[in-house]
């Protein structure tokens, strides 16, 4: 099954990111992180995100159109970091895995699992016996 | 006076809630509705204890109000004909029951080996305890088991179900089957308490959360069924684990490892009951996996008198152990004891002998592997063994002394 975990960070830990000793202390807990997922060959794909301020956001008006706005999408204190798409037997598994996410206080995880080829057949034979 | 009825009904919940649980559910088979009918209950106590006063004997009070409940829900839902009859004979044999200088009794034995059952998932049996004994909510212990609540939910009602309908019976096990369906229940007591704390220098933290909760099911079980060595040894280990608890952080909340902590704030009291917990088991004559396990943590303890680690006991204690219970953790705890006794390199070549599928996302591996090579000189094998101790750790505490461990070898 593949789960997606999704950083959220917070605006102090995006900021502590920017001065040298802040990118050391997020690199040394990060980078083995990386590793770890790495050699443990689940990685399907994955990408750390430069921060929310360099967002632009494309929302589809009502009446047709775009309309598009510098920032991220949700007004949220904690934002997306970074994300990584994860093949694993199970949810615990998946959970298993955000808990060693070396983020600091105040972020987190969000761990959804992905729809599969199976989740759309079924999809597909109740949108077609609907 | 409202306090005070308040404050009665918490104890009720703290003191006797899996005594009342186990009393309705070993009648009725359905824990379900036991607790169902027990939350009822102290619903009912708290607007009514304020009010009419905390009656003389809070317990009975509370199993009757359960008892009501369970028999109305019984007939709402017009369960099987039988379930009626039972549950009448629960409700007597309760009022009985306290009519007894004994009172309640205690069947959460019982209920701790139906949790433990083998028919029941290796996996929901400690949940099922600290929800069916304690009252934990499904919740906080999904959180500490790091699982989705609505699936913690969901097995804890399944594995209820499984009860209700295999007829698993809620009973004490027959002396010839005793020692595994214990070591089951004791197992599963073991893994709320987090395995493994001190096995080795860089072992992880792991949900030491409940560790509270895990010592009162050890305590119950113990004084439950004192004859039996493995349920002592293993309270023993978990209070002398417990007894170093103050000196595993600093002043800073930053993690100590066992090598380095100040003996002084060790509880000398909590090391004392384990001690004497160990002697008591030993004399039963019955060596096992938990007696083995505190007897290393014993000779921990000694260095609080004798300043120094007798590592060479603690190597032989651990091929005791492994010999018993080759657990991925204890094999590693006896490389890391090998390696203090007889040289890292000796620790290392044990290290290398472990199958790689169990270790490769096993913290403690990769801790006592990078502390070893480091002691070695072999310091890019070391940085890689650090990457991975780091990259797998969950707790903070833990990754920051690993990778302040980490940049010291890489300096040296």
């Amino acid at each position: 099954m593949q789960y997606m975990l999704q950083f959220y960070s917070t605006p102090e830990e995006f900021a502590a990111r920017e001065d040298p000793e802040g990118h050391k202390a997020f690199r040394a807990s990060f980078v083995p992180y990386m590793k770890a997922l790495q050699d443990a060959g689940i990685i399907v794909v994955g990408a750390g995100l430069q921060k929310p301020g360099t967002a632009t956001s494309l929302r589809i008006n009502r009446g047709g159109g775009h309309h598009v706005q510098d920032g991220p999408f949700a007004d949220t204190k904690e934002q997306l970091a970074g994300f990584f798409i994860i093949d694993v037997p199970d949810m615990d598994t998946a959970l298993k895995w955000a808990a060693r996410y070396p983020g600091g206080p105040g972020g987190g995880v969000e761990v959804r699992p992905a729809l599969t080829q199976a989740d759309l057949e079924v999809l597909h034979k109740q949108l077609a016996d609907a | 006076m409202n306090a005070n009825a308040h404050e009665a009904v918490e104890r009720a919940a703290r003191e006797s809630y899996g005594k009342l649980l186990a009393f309705l559910s070993a009648r009725s088979r359905d824990i379900a509705a036991a607790e169902d009918a027990l939350a009822d209950a102290f619903g009912a106590a708290l607007s009514d204890w304020p009010r009419a006063g905390i009656p003389a004997n809070p317990d009975a009070w509370l199993l009757t109000a359960a008892r009501r409940r369970l028999i109305d829900a019984a007939r709402r839902r017009q369960v099987r004909q039988a379930a009626a009859p039972t549950l009448l004979t629960v409700a007597e044999e309760a009022e009985a029951r306290f009519a007894e200088p004994a009172g309640l009794g205690d069947e959460r034995l019982k209920l701790l080996f139906i949790c433990a059952h083998p028919e029941i998932d290796a996996a929901v049996r400690t949940p099922l305890m600290l929800q069916t004994v304690l009252r934990l909510d499904a919740g906080r212990i999904a959180s500490v088991f790091c699982v989705s609540p609505a699936a913690m939910a969901r097995r804890l009602s399944r594995a209820k179900g499984r009860i209700r309908e295999a007829g698993i019976p809620f009973e004490v096990p027959e002396q010839r089957e005793l020692g595994t369906r214990l070591e089951a229940v004791l197992e599963a007591i073991y893994a709320a308490y987090g395995s493994g704390w001190d096995h080795v220098a860089g072992g992880d933290l792991g949900h030491g959360g409940l560790a509270a909760e895990a010592i009162y099911l050890g305590r119950l079980v113990a004084a439950l069924l004192p004859d039996e060595p493995e349920a002592r040894g293993l309270l023993a280990l978990m209070l002398h684990c417990e007894a170093r608890r103050p000196a595993r952080r600093s002043a800073k909340a930053a993690y100590v490892p066992l090598a380095e902590q100040d003996v002084t704030l060790w509880s000398a009291p909590l090391a004392r009951e384990g001690e004497d917990e160990l002697a008591a088991a030993a004399k039963l004559g019955r060596i096992g996996r938990f007696q083995l396990e505190a007897a290393i943590q014993s000779v921990h303890h000694r260095r609080a008198e004798t300043g120094a680690t007798d590592w060479e006991a603690a190597a032989l204690l651990y091929e005791g152990l492994v010999r018993i219970a080759p657990t991925v953790g204890a094999l590693v705890g006896r490389a890391a004891a090998v390696a203090e006794a007889r040289g890292a390199q000796t620790g290392v070549d044990l290290l290398d002998e472990l199958p790689p599928e169990p270790v490769t996302s096993y913290q403690p591996y990769w801790a006592v592997r990078a502390h070893l090579l480091a002691r070695l000189d072999r310091h890019q094998e070391a940085a890689h063994a650090f990457d991975r101790a780091i990259g797998l750790s969950e707790d903070p505490a833990m990754r920051a002394f690993l990778i302040g461990r980490a940049e010291a070898a890489d300096a040296a």
